[in-house]
C-alpha cells in the first residue's frame, strides 16, 4: 500500500469532537486496560523470579506487595484485569453477532464496569477471608 | 476493472492467504488466547490469593506443585501470545511511519518474549527444586 502523503488536508473527527458515550468509553477502555496489562506482566515476572531466586528475595518482593502501595497497585492490577476480561466477554457477544441494537450495545457497556467492580470486590472480600 | 498482472484471479488470492500471508489467522489467535485467558487468569488469581501473607517454604509448596506449575505455564503463554497480538494491532493503528513501525512490532515481540521466558524460568525452576 502507498504512504500516505503528508497533505494540509482535514483530519476526520477524532476524540476531542464526538461527545462521549458509554460504547466509546469501554471501547478505549478496553484498549487503555489492555496496555496496562501489557507493562503490568513486567510485575508479574518481577514476582516470580524473586520466588525463584529464594527465600530472602521472595520476602522483600511479599513484603512490598503487602505494604500499603502495593496492595493499592494490587487492587488496581485486579481492577483493569477483570474489566478487560469483561471487555473481552462484550467482544464474544459481538464476535457471535449478537448485542449490536443500541439499547443491548449501551447496556453491555455500562454493566460491563458493573460486572468488573463487582467481581474485584468479591476477588478481595476473598483475599482477605482466607489469609 | 483492474489489471491482471498474473493469470490469478482476485478471488482465488482471496482464497489464499492474502498479501500478508496470514490471513486472519492474528484475529483467531486473538480469540483462541482469549478464551484461554478467561479460565486461566481466574485460576491464577486463586494461586495468588493462596499465596498471600503466606512464609517461603508455605509458598514453595504450592508453586512447586506439578499442577500449579503446569497452568502457571499456561497462562503465561496464553497471556503472553495475546498481549503480543493486542499490542501490533495498538502499534498498527498509531505508528505510521514504517522504519518505526517495523521496530516497534520487533520490540513488542522481543518483550512478549522475554517476559514469557522469565515467567517460565521461573515457575520450571520453582517446581524442578527452588
Amino acid at each position: 500500500m502507498a504512504e500516505i502523503k503528508q497533505a494540509a488536508r482535514p483530519l476526520s473527527p477524532h476524540l476531542q469532537i464526538y461527545r462521549w458515550s458509554w460504547t466509546m468509553a469501554m471501547s478505549i477502555a478496553h484498549r487503555a486496560t489492555g496496555v496496562a496489562l501489557y507493562a503490568g506482566t513486567v510485575l508479574i515476572a518481577a514476582w516470580l523470579v524473586a520466588a525463584a531466586s529464594g527465600p530472602a528475595a521472595f520476602d522483600t518482593a511479599q513484603a512490598i506487595a503487602g505494604s500499603w502501595f502495593g496492595r493499592l497497585v494490587l487492587f488496581g492490577y485486579s481492577f483493569v484485569l477483570l474489566h478487560h476480561m469483561a471487555g473481552g466477554l462484550r467482544h464474544f457477544v459481538w464476535d457471535m453477532g449478537k448485542g449490536f441494537d443500541p439499547q443491548t450495545r449501551m447496556n453491555l457497556a455500562k454493566y460491563s464496569v458493573v460486572f468488573s467492580g463487582g467481581l474485584t470486590l468479591l476477588v478481595w472480600i476473598v483475599a482477605l477471608a482466607v489469609r | 476493472m483492474q489489471s491482471n498482472s498474473s493469470l490469478r484471479t482476485p478471488l482465488s488470492r482471496v482464497r489464499g492467504l492474502g498479501s500478508a500471508k496470514s490471513g486472519t489467522g492474528h484475529f483467531w489467535l486473538q480469540r483462541m488466547t482469549a478464551v484461554s485467558n478467561l479460565v486461566l487468569t481466574l485460576i491464577f488469581l486463586g494461586i495468588v490469593i493462596a499465596l498471600a501473607g503466606k512464609p517461603y517454604p508455605a509458598a514453595l509448596a504450592i508453586l512447586s506443585h506439578p499442577l500449579v506449575a503446569i497452568l502457571m505455564l499456561l497462562f503465561v503463554v496464553s497471556g503472553c501470545v495475546h498481549m503480543r497480538i493486542g499490542m501490533q494491532v495498538i502499534i498498527e493503528d498509531y505508528v505510521h511511519g514504517e522504519g518505526a513501525k517495523i521496530a516497534a512490532v520487533m520490540a513488542n515481540t522481543f518483550f512478549a518474549i522475554a517476559v514469557g521466558a522469565a515467567c517460565a524460568y521461573a515457575v520450571l525452576k520453582l517446581s524442578f527444586g527452588g
